[in-house]
């Protein structure tokens, strides 16, 4: 208990503190994030566009994960629900002749609205569940989304998927910004709207509530906590992050379509966090990277080795899975901890050699060490 | 000594005259950082009853988990008839002879009567024997016999204590290791049990072990009384002459 | 009423088999209190040993026998060599772990045959025979039905007749107990996923032929509905796995008859969240005994 005070009391003391700096950490992020776009080739800003949108979704799984110790295999599923819900209210305005910023925010603000809706439902029915319980629900919804798309085909294009009307980069800009960059500049921008945010959430009061929730929910809700808020709220937050990763995922490829949201994407989804490291906020831009880059290398790969045109047909995409699988299981059973967990401790070995000894209070489960301790210092990934 | 559940198994040595049963010395044993257990010398003779007493957290139940294989002792030795138990895997110590009634009773809840007492004798195959081993638990324990097809979480405290204590004795040990057996007893049912104790190793040479906080109703069935204090052994003593020695009764057992 | 009745009757054959692989689910979950998630992968690919078996022999059954013994081996391999080695901290761990064999054997399986659908022969005729002017089940049903009785019947006795069954359930219910009666915990361990992964390859090659197709992926939607099977059943209830099955066969039977088969995802997904809303224990659960 002695321990948990001192903790409170820092936190008290140095509340405006961490806000302001994240903000302004996120804020010089983000511009050195953009003005590094101006240097990438059209395909590389595509790509770390993409990373960005990946970016939402695994800091809001990682969140999800690590934090709140609630598996979702949805995470796919409700990226879908944001990029849908990003495309039919985009092609509305269009065809109602809006154009402008509105027709970027309003059709974004939508994506994450219908994703945290569907959150908020799964996180409801998942509340009164552990561990693989709610896996499984999360594993129907994902499973279920080509019969959802097909079965709404009308609106939804079915399996070819939807086309989307987008708002392009503002005419002033034409000249010296390319299509691609913008785009990544909108994807970094919301990528750095979710760390902040996330980031607020993990590190204070509300981050504490969900890691007591994850610990012991009896203990939790002997200490006051309202254990189902706490995990519905949890389960939409993350929900919302992964929207707005659909969403503009949506906005960068102009489509929104089943294939890219199947199982294995939330799987990808998975191993991302775990090798960032669960609960780590860095961790999540780590994965997010690796989602973008080893697909790219396995074909490489592919492509250079002297094998028949069937076989190479056959390793492309799968060699991808292979790999992350195997990393996922080796990871998993070697270092959980992550990407992120080992340069954490790392850094911690350079600057303070030896912590200064917990006295009487017993030390904190094995379970809290390893995920909950590295994210609460993990800063924003910019 | 009579034939019969508690009988010493055919093949196995009688235990030289003036050797004891079990014998530990030096042992030390505990979880993760500070042992519980400090260098505990134990020797529990053949046909006796040794009863361990001691407050609450004087690792009594940490010393039989170190016999039993729970835990592993970081030092000390532990022999059974001569036989260096530590290199015996803990699944394998029953075939050793060792019964181990766990806290708690260690009753599983969701198998019948019956199917807890014939996993008492599994080790040694199914067969005759074990059925036989089983019908003498029931002639035993009458009360046993009334419930066989029960599942053991409908069964009442008492008949959970007579369900386990008869379960070791199907796998036909040479010493049993009895963990607080009178926990949440009523005093009458505790004084049963106690009585029935005493009577296996009278009228069939059982050699028991036996912790218990329950200092009284322990030292009046045993032979002799071990007290333990924070880990160490502070006295072993013919089991009257404790309940009569007044300063260690109020040092150590707060009576 | 004649489709009504034609689809009530193939529905309990499909339920039959969701039955056995949700049973083999629960074999896991008692056993290690570990949700197999890759179970369908596992089971995947040891339809396309029975597959690669048959198409070289020219013989089902020798297929068949092929993927249980296929299926043995790989539930041996996979908790020996994986799931053994995963820190129990975190009941995730060994679901994340499971999903990463999931991942490979995906692969494996796409690299070795490719992701297309293989067609699978099978030895009995799936026209529904006619009773009475009524279509009911197809030879095939009924050798589902029959095989899934005899596999039912055999575990039953295997758990409650025979010492090793005793032994798998007294190491599933109190481990530490059961090493102090010399049982070989983690030598049973192993036998549960063993057993449960030959199980779980003996209901994916009765019913990959059927509706899914053989494909890397055609146990994604047979292991939700075994998931769902087991929640509605209670993941600790051998007999709930077996009622929850067939309530889910049918269900699925009779929303592919009346409202088409895509739908047949979403039925199981409304499903499953009506029964974890209502009653996450499952119908069937022996919750009131864990509790005891």
């Amino acid at each position: 208990m002695s321990a948990h005070s001192r903790i409170d009391a820092r936190a008290a003391r140095w509340r405006p503190g961490p806000t302001l700096r994240r903000l302004a950490l996120t804020v010089l992020g983000l511009a050195l994030a953009i003005t590094a776009t101006l240097a990438l080739e059209p395909y590389r800003a595509y790509q770390a566009a993409v990373v960005a949108a990946y970016l939402c979704a695994t800091a809001g799984l990682t969140l999800l994960v690590g934090r709140g110790g609630q598996l979702s295999l949805g995470h796919a599923a409700l990226m879908a629900a944001g990029a849908y819900g990003f495309g039919l209210t985009s092609n509305a305005l269009s065809a109602a002749d809006v154009a402008g910023p509105v027709r970027l925010l309003v059709p974004l603000a939508v994506g994450v609205a219908s994703a945290a809706a569907l959150g908020a439902l799964l996180g409801a029915a998942g509340a009164r569940l552990r561990g693989p319980y709610l896996a499984g629900l999360t594993l129907a919804v994902v499973v279920a989304v080509p019969a959802i798309t097909s079965t709404f085909s009308r609106t939804l294009g079915g399996d070819r998927g939807l086309w989307i009307e987008i708002e392009r980069r503002p005419e002033a800009l034409r000249p010296y910004v390319g299509a691609e960059q913008w785009q990544a500049w909108v994807a970094l921008a919301a990528a750095a709207l979710v760390l902040f945010v996330l980031g607020n959430v993990g590190s204070g009061s509300a981050g504490r509530q969900i890691a007591a929730v994850r610990d012991d929910e009896a203990a939790a809700r002997l200490a006051g906590i309202d254990v189902t808020r706490v995990k519905v709220a949890t389960f939409t937050l993350s929900a919302a992050a992964a929207g707005l990763g659909g969403a503009v995922l949506a906005y960068v490829t102009q489509i929104a379509n089943p294939g890219a949201y199947s199982l294995v994407f939330s799987l990808f989804l998975v191993v991302a966090v775990v090798v960032g490291g669960l609960g780590s906020l860095a961790g999540a831009f780590w994965g997010a990277l690796l989602l973008v880059a080893l697909p790219e290398l396995t074909s490489s790969v592919t492509d250079a080795l002297p094998v028949s045109a069937g076989l190479a047909q056959r390793l492309d995409g799968n060699l991808a899975v292979l790999v992350f699988g195997v990393l996922l299981i080796v990871l998993m059973i070697a270092a959980p901890r992550g990407i992120q967990g080992a340069l954490t401790a790392a850094r911690r070995r350079d600057m303070r050699p030896r912590r200064p000894a917990r006295g009487a209070t017993p030390a904190p489960g094995p379970a809290a060490q390893t995920q909950g301790d590295p994210a609460a210092r993990a800063p924003t990934a910019g | 000594m009579s034939a019969g559940v508690v009988a010493p198994r055919a093949g196995t040595p009688p235990e030289a005259a003036g050797e004891p049963l079990l014998d530990v010395a030096g042992l030390t044993a505990g979880y993760g950082g500070t042992p519980v257990l400090h260098d505990v010398a134990l020797r529990v003779p053949a046909g006796d009853v040794v009863a361990v007493v001691g407050a609450n957290g004087a690792g009594k139940t940490t010393l039989l988990r170190a016999l039993s294989g729970l835990v592993r002792p970081r030092a000390g030795t532990v022999r059974l008839g001569g036989a260096d138990l530590l290199a015996v895997p803990v699944e394998h110590r029953v075939r050793a002879g060792l019964a181990h009634v766990p806290e708690g009773h260690g009753v599983i809840a969701e198998l019948t009567v019956d199917e807890n007492l014939r996993l008492g004798g599994l080790w040694r195959g199914g067969g005759r024997d074990l059925r036989d081993a089983v019908d003498e638990v029931y002639a035993l324990f009458e009360p046993l016999a009334r419930r066989v097809a029960s599942p053991g979480h409908q069964l009442s405290g008492g008949e959970r204590q007579m369900l386990a204590v008869g379960r070791a004795l199907v796998s036909r040990p040479r010493l049993l290791l009895l963990d607080e057996p009178s926990l949440g007893l009523a005093p009458r049912v505790v004084a049963d049990i106690m009585a029935m104790l005493r009577r296996l190793c009278d009228d069939h040479g059982l050699t028991i072990l036996l912790v218990e906080q329950n200092v009284r109703s322990a030292l009046s069935v045993a032979d002799v009384g071990v007290v333990l204090h924070l880990g160490q052994v502070v006295a072993t003593r013919p089991a009257r002459s404790l309940l009569h020695d007044d300063a260690l009764r109020h040092a150590y057992l707060g009576f | 009423m004649d489709h009504f009745l034609h689809l009530l009757s193939s529905g309990l054959a499909r339920g039959a088999v969701f039955a056995v692989f949700a049973l083999a689910l629960v074999l896991i979950w008692r056993a290690a209190r570990i949700v197999n998630f890759a179970q369908g992968a596992m089971a995947a690919a040891t339809t396309y040993v029975a597959f690669a078996v048959t198409a070289a022999t020219g013989n089902y059954w020798l297929g068949l026998a092929a993927a249980v013994l296929a299926g043995a081996l790989l539930g041996l391999v996979v908790e020996r060599g994986v799931m053994r080695h995963v820190a129990r901290q975190s009941p995730l761990n060994s679901v994340i772990v499971a999903l990463g064999v999931v991942m490979v054997l995906q692969a494996v399986l796409g690299i070795a045959f490719g992701n297309d659908y293989t067609p699978m022969r099978v030895p009995f005729s799936m026209e529904p025979l006619w009773v009475g002017g009524v279509p009911l089940l197809s030879p095939y049903d009924l050798y589902v039905i029959g095989a899934v009785a005899m596999l039912l019947l055999a575990l039953g006795l295997l758990f409650t007749r025979t010492a090793v069954g005793l032994r798998m359930r007294a190491a599933a219910f109190a481990p530490e107990t059961s090493r102090l009666l010399g049982v070989p915990v983690s030598r049973m361990l192993t036998l549960g996923w063993t057993l449960s992964a030959a199980v779980g390859a003996f209901a994916a090659v009765l019913v990959i032929p059927t509706e899914l197709g053989l494909n890397p992926h055609a146990t994604d939607t047979l292991f939700v509905y075994a998931f769902t099977v087991a929640i509605v059943g209670g993941l600790d209830s051998p007999v709930g796995a077996a009622v929850g099955g067939l309530v889910v066969g049918v269900l699925l039977s009779l929303v592919t008859g009346y409202l088409g088969s895509t739908l047949a995802p979403i039925a199981v997904l409304v499903l499953l969240v009506v029964v974890l809303l209502v009653r996450p224990a499952g119908i069937f659960s022996a919750r009131q005994v864990r509790q005891a």
